[in-house]
């Protein structure tokens, strides 16, 4: 039986019309964090946020408390607060969602972070192909101006100056790549850097960045008004808090849910309240955790596992963006793989050689595979050929590729082993 | 499933390696260190080739490809992938120099990082995504309509054939030997390696020198060659016989040359011969070249080409710091600086690499401040531009300096220990309030104040100008309100400081440094001191004479009073550069007897009696000193054009059969005598500048490293002197007549008379034609629309042009290059001297200008 989630993200969706009537915002708890926040030492701020063991929300799933400690250390008077909305991958929409419905709440926190770290000056990156999205926050942000949430001398505090500027970029999903995504607001083509650097101490235009995920800010808000324990209380021992999560494929109730860290994953595949099991008359054969660059796993090794971060992390599972890709029988793991490698080739930014041109080899050996056309010797080809793109790639995007493929291949060998020609000539040796 | 990933305490990144490889085929091998690095070569290698256009026969960079060699390296020639690839053929050729073949690119980024990075624009990047990335410049992607200025330093350092010099077409590297030398245009000094095969130019590449690091601008990278091999050339000493030109001995024109300059001195004393020395040629030859003058003919009329331009950095910065040269390095004055004042340089076009290096300056946090009338360049990176009216540098400076003293930002400390004459100069200013001096200048009286503080509070703020100072009626106090301004914030003798004339021409600085002046022997010791006479007479056997001699804009018009009557000109083109063309003709016409040695046929030759054939830069060895006081050696790499005589051999036998004997065995003879002669070059032979990147003078002995900072703990004068200098109005101002007020100045792809230039096609491609800049403003109030031709006149002559319409000048400021025979600005402009260094003034004059009706047909 699922248990009933406290909502802390989403519980404000669907309640303010407009969305960013700010007002309504207000009545709705909205600011109740800022001004808790004032009330404040930076330093206390800092200190429960670190306490509730916020991870961030973007991916990299890094302390939030910890960030925000290295950007105030930072030398330097200039201090950028950047929100990373870019969210590029396919089978994710919970921060578009949030900015959609409650796009405040994340101007709160961002508020509250430029107020912790006296940084002046914020930007939300998004995706510029979806405009009414870019129209939503631009309005929001204007709300908030008016009410002198954002501004000169904010809740009429002296040198409490902060705003927010919405920056529409060009809709890769490498830009959400913190040096690429640095490199495209300052105007640079998008493709990150190959020495890298820490933005908290070099960031944008070169002074110290805090660059948090769209729901670490509306995390933000909730942990100053329900204090640090409340928070990690939601969530488990090690990470506390809910998590957005965005269930796509195979599977009955599609599409995103708020649930605390620790539920067990039977509940949210197959609890009414999430999943709600497999399609009619089908069976799960395997889920997709993390986003495109996480790893595989067969449904039928999840029965004991809860969704949280250290129980994913002993099987080498990601919690990610929060994405879960659930699929049944009926889908081939090639079939699958090689719509993934096809996401990786077009993403690739092109500044590795391994990555541009590995990932579209690796797409093609896929689609050999797809035609049963493989030889003796093509599998050890493939492997190392993933092997060495996951090697020689200088980001986490090439990097990535041989998670979903090398899971896939350990949890379903017999499906690979199926589609080569096992009396054909096998392949000369593997050059590489 | 095995990780990938080390567990600690904290949480594994959620992106990156996770996950390790599954051999599904038998247990994995276990590699090597050493034999995995060399997979991951080897797979890396077979990527390229899979998308490479492997075709190394046809290619340029056969035998000196990274890709080729990464492929030896790693053993593999064959890619083993069999998929997608991108087409051939699809070559971009719309630059006159290079090509870019987009099939030979690895997408290294060497040539985007190179455009951004170090020659400051941004050309070139990556573009798209996935397999569909490519190198394009521009937004529209080929290189003929994006904003690229030619300069070739991407094609220098792309390590395949993807972006190859079209010349590169006909040579493979192993048929080549590269000879190191020194860049023939402009004063930076530029290392250049120039491509011999079988001992013929057919390339040039940037060498690692200490002014240039690697950079070279278009000219030095695709148009210092081609003019050396031109079917232009002379060949043979020509003897003007009833009107016609015939070729004759070396020996004959020789002797010939002997007899009618012993003549015309018998007759009319030494005092009626002049020479004009050549300040593109070798130090070597210049010091030859004055010393024949001095001694054969007997005079100290010789002069270089410095004399219209840079005569009054020479003259003024040796009034009143004692050195007329740059003070500090190139180097030193764009790296780690806090401000540079740039005032009337157009650095991007005429020192093309020193426009580099200030805008990498500015990358790494330099502030810019502009002084210029004109909307230059280099405006678009500079924090703060104002836009003078032509001829009021004086009032500026001034000015700047009244705020400086006024806000207590003066250097009293410096003043009082180092400099003399600061209270008159002090008094004078008091006067140049920014309010009374905006008017005048044309500027905002804040600009004036902000320049000031900006340039006085700076830690590191080196004083860069160039001709916008020098060339006017008042060059010389121009020059001088320079070290004004500098020694007032004490931004002198320290690193990242200093008064820096930007010289023109690659030798300028050498000629003059080599006595080709009438007031001073080599090493700027004094015409008519006792104690220098001695000296010279000593050393070189033979009395001389005491009075200072004519400068090249006196001696020119002293034909037409017939005080001069015979004249050597070396290397020079005065109908070409020289003001009021027309009168230049007359002085020409008056000449008795009239020598020109030079490369090409040039307008002033078609007037000698005697021409004779020189070497170009390529064909000889000797040294330049370039812009910072550095010689640097210039060698050999082509095979001397044949019959053509070294030029300092010429002087010594024409001296030789006047009755001076004077033989040299080598360049490197007459520079060891120049050593023992000029204290400042008393340090350098040949032997040390083979084994340093140049010697910069002064280098007093064998020991001494050479000088990169000038009056660091005192002036070469002793103190630093203050002169108070009253702004003077230019002497020609426009009125109702001659409306408008027009400047000269230089373009990137041109130099100065286009005699080298013009050999190379691409060029005129790119700046083909002479043209006069309008602002928007007045060309429409005339109706003139851009590349309309138009007809200016000023009080001296006519000429007819091309309009080029922009907002590069303000309204009533018109500007020409001085490049062109066809539009030569130089028809219109004011003789008018600035009476210490005689430097006439191109800066200003007054000019009209009309529209030309387009020719009708049936006339
Ligand atoms: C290829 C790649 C794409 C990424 N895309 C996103 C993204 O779309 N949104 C995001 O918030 N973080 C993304 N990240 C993670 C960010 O780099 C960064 O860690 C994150 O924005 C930091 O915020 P957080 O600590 O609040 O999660 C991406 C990382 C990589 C390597
Ligand atoms: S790994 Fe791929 S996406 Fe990342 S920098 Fe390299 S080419 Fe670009
Ligand atoms: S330097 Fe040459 S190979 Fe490298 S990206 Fe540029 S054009 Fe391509
Ligand atoms: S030639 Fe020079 S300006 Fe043009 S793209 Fe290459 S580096 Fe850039």
């Amino acid at each position: 039986m699922a248990q009933t989630t406290q909502l802390v993200l989403t519980k404000r969706f669907g309640k303010l019309d407009p969305v960013f009537d700010l007002t309504a915002y207000q009545g709705l708890e909205g600011y109740g964090g800022l001004a808790k926040a004032v009330q404040l030492d930076p330093v206390a701020i800092m200190a429960d946020i670190a306490e509730s063991k916020l991870l961030g929300r973007g991916g990299m799933a890094a302390p939030v408390g910890d960030k925000w400690q290295q950007v105030a250390k930072a030398k330097g008077d200039t201090k950028y607060i950047v929100c990373n909305a870019n969210e590029g991958e396919p089978g994710t929409f919970k921060d578009k969602a949030l900015l959609a419905q409650d796009p405040l709440a994340v101007i709160e926190g961002m508020t509250i972070a430029a107020w912790t770290l006296k940084a002046k000056q914020g930007y939300i990156y998004v995706q510029g192909r979806y405009p009414e999205l870019v129209a939503t926050i631009e309005a929001a942000l204007q709300q908030a101006r008016l009410a002198h949430y954002l501004g000169q001398e904010i809740l009429g505090i002296p040198d409490f100056n902060f705003d927010i500027e919405v920056i529409a970029g060009g809709g890769a999903y490498v830009c959400g790549e913190t040096s690429a995504l640095l490199n495209a607001l300052a105007g640079q083509p998008g493709r990150p850097d190959s020495k890298p650097t820490d933005p908290t101490q070099t960031g944008l235009f070169g002074a110290p960045t805090l660059i948090n995920n769209v729901e670490s800010f509306a995390n933000i808000p909730v942990i100053l008004r329900l204090g640090s324990g409340a928070f990690l209380a939601l969530g488990t021992p090690e990470a506390g808090g809910t998590k957005l999560i965005c269930l796509t494929g195979q599977i009955k109730h599609r599409g995103l849910f708020e649930v605390p860290l620790g539920l067990p994953l039977t509940d949210i595949l197959n609890g009414a309240e999430y999943g709600g099991g497999a399609l009619n008359g089908h069976q799960l054969k395997f889920v997709h955790f993390g986003g495109q660059a996480g790893a595989i796993a067969a449904a039928a090794d999840l029965d004991e596992l809860t969704y949280s971060y250290e129980a994913l992390q002993v099987k080498n599972l990601t919690i990610g963006s929060g994405a879960i890709v659930v699929m049944d029988e009926r889908t081939s793991i090639i079939d699958y793989l090689t719509s993934v490698a096809q996401f990786f080739m077009t993403e690739s930014c092109g500044k590795c050689i391994a990555c541009r041109l590995g990932t579209l080899r690796i797409y093609e050996m896929l689609q050999r595979f797809q035609q049963h056309a493989g030889v003796p010797g093509d599998l050890t080809y493939f492997e190392h050929m993933v092997d060495h793109v996951a090697d020689q790639s200088i980001c986490p995007v090439g990097q990535s590729i041989g998670n979903p493929i090398f899971s896939a291949m350990e949890q379903f060998p017999e499906e690979f082993k199926k589609t080569i020609d096992w009396q054909a000539q096998p392949k000369e040796e593997v050059p590489w | 499933m095995r990780s990938k990933q080390n567990k600690g305490d904290t949480l594994p990144n959620q992106y990156g390696r996770l996950v390790a490889p599954v051999s599904l085929e038998g247990e994995p091998e276990v590699l090597s260190r050493s034999e995995q690095t060399r997979n991951s070569r080897r797979f890396a290698v077979d990527l390229e080739l899979s998308n490479h256009d492997v075709n190394c026969f046809e290619c340029p960079k056969n035998g000196d490809c990274q890709l080729q060699s990464d492929a030896m390296a790693a053993g593999l020639f064959h890619t083993s992938f069999h998929g997608k690839r991108q087409p051939v053929g699809q070559i971009d050729h719309s630059n006159p120099f290079f090509d870019y073949d987009p099939a030979k690119c690895i997408l290294c980024g060497r040539c985007s990082q190179v455009c951004h990075l170090r020659q400051g624009r941004n050309v070139l990047s990556l573009s798209g995504r996935g397999f569909a990335t490519k190198m394009v410049a521009g937004y529209e992607g080929d290189f003929d309509s994006s904003m690229c200025e030619s300069c070739g330093n991407c094609v220098s350092v792309c390590p395949t054939g993807a972006l190859t010099a079209k010349v590169h077409q006909d040579y493979r590297k192993w048929e080549t030997t590269q000879v190191k030398t020194t860049c023939p245009y402009c004063g930076t000094g530029c290392q250049i390696n120039l491509v011999v095969k079988n001992r013929k130019i057919v390339d040039a590449e940037p060498a690692n020198g200490v002014a240039n690091k690697n950079l070279l601008c278009v000219k030095g990278k695709f148009a210092s060659y081609k003019f050396v091999t031109s079917g232009e050339r002379l060949k043979k000493p020509l003897i003007k016989r009833d009107g016609e030109f015939v070729p004759v001995s070396w020996s004959e024109a020789i002797n010939y040359m002997a007899e009618r300059f012993g003549t015309l001195k018998s007759q009319y004393g030494p005092d009626s011969l002049a020479g004009f020395a050549c300040s593109r040629s070798t130090n070597e030859d210049n010091y030859v070249f004055q010393k024949m003058v001095r001694t054969a003919f007997g005079n100290n009329n010789v002069d270089n080409c410095a004399r219209v331009c840079h005569a009054p950095s020479v003259h003024g910065l040796g009034i009143t710091l004692g050195s007329g040269a740059m003070t500090n390095t190139i180097a030193d004055i764009t790296t780690d600086v806090d401000v540079i004042l740039l005032i009337g340089s157009n650095t991007t076009e005429a020192h093309p690499v020193i426009g580099a290096q200030i805008r990498q300056a500015v990358q790494h946090g330099t502030k810019l401040i502009i002084i210029d009338p004109r909307n230059i360049d280099l405006v678009k990176n500079s924090t703060l531009h104002l836009q003078l009216k032509g001829g009021t540098n004086i009032a500026l400076i001034n000015a700047m300096m009244h705020v400086i003293i006024k806000e207590g930002l003066a250097d009293e400390k410096f003043i009082a220990e180092r400099t003399e004459g600061y209270e008159a100069m002090r008094d004078l200013v008091a006067d140049y309030t920014p309010e009374k001096v905006a008017p005048i200048c044309e500027v905002a009286p804040e600009d004036i104040v902000k320049a000031a503080r900006m340039y006085a509070l700076a830690d590191k703020a080196p004083l860069i100008y160039c001709l916008g100072v020098t060339e006017h009626s008042f060059g010389t106090e121009g020059v001088m309100s320079m070290s004004n301004l500098a020694m007032l914030v004490g931004k002198v003798g320290r690193p990242g400081c200093g008064v820096n004339p930007l010289r023109g021409q690659n030798n300028v600085q050498g000629a003059c440094d080599l006595g080709a002046s009438p007031f001073d022997f080599p090493g700027y010791q004094k015409v008519g001191d006792p104690a220098v006479q001695a000296k010279f007479e000593a050393a070189w056997h033979t009395k001389l004479n005491d009075k200072i001699g004519l400068t090249e804009t006196q001696a020119l018009p002293a034909a037409q009073t017939g005080r001069i009557r015979g004249l050597y000109i070396f290397g020079e083109d005065p109908m070409a550069t020289d003001p009021d063309t027309n009168d230049v003709r007359r002085d020409l016409e008056n000449m008795d007897f009239l020598v020109v040695h030079d490369l090409f046929m040039t307008e002033t030759a078609k007037y000698a009696d005697v021409v004779l054939p020189g070497l170009s830069y390529a064909e000889k060895d000797g040294t330049f000193t370039n812009t910072e006081r550095r010689v640097q050696r210039v060698r050999q790499a082509a095979k001397a054009l044949g019959g053509v005589k070294v030029d300092y051999q010429v002087f010594s036998e024409l001296a030789t059969k006047m009755g001076y004997e004077m033989a040299y065995d080598s360049p490197s003879a007459i520079m060891d005598e120049i050593a023992q002669v000029v204290p400042s070059y008393g340090g350098i032979n040949y032997e040390r500048l083979e084994q340093n990147s140049g010697l910069q003078w002064p280098c007093r002995t064998l020991d001494d490293p050479g000088t990169p900072i000038l009056h660091v703990d005192k002036f070469t004068r002793g103190k630093g002197l203050f002169k108070a200098l009253p702004y003077q109005p230019p002497d020609e101002l426009p009125d109702d007549q001659y409306p408008f007020l027009m400047a000269t100045g230089r373009q990137l792809y041109q130099y100065n008379t286009r005699v080298m230039t013009d050999k190379t096609p691409g060029i005129d491609q790119l700046a083909g034609r002479s043209y006069i800049e309008m602002n928007t403003v007045d060309a429409q109030k005339m109706g003139i629309k851009d590349g309309d031709k138009v007809q200016v006149s000023s009080r001296r002559g006519t000429i007819q042009t091309y309009a080029a319409v922009a907002d590069v000048v303000s309204v009533g400021s018109v500007f020409m290059t001085l490049h062109y025979h066809d539009g030569n600005a130089n028809v219109l402009t004011n003789p008018h001297c600035d009476d210490i260094a005689i430097i006439p003034d191109y800066k200003v004059c007054a000019v009209k200008i009309e529209p030309v009706a387009a020719p009708v047909d049936s006339h």
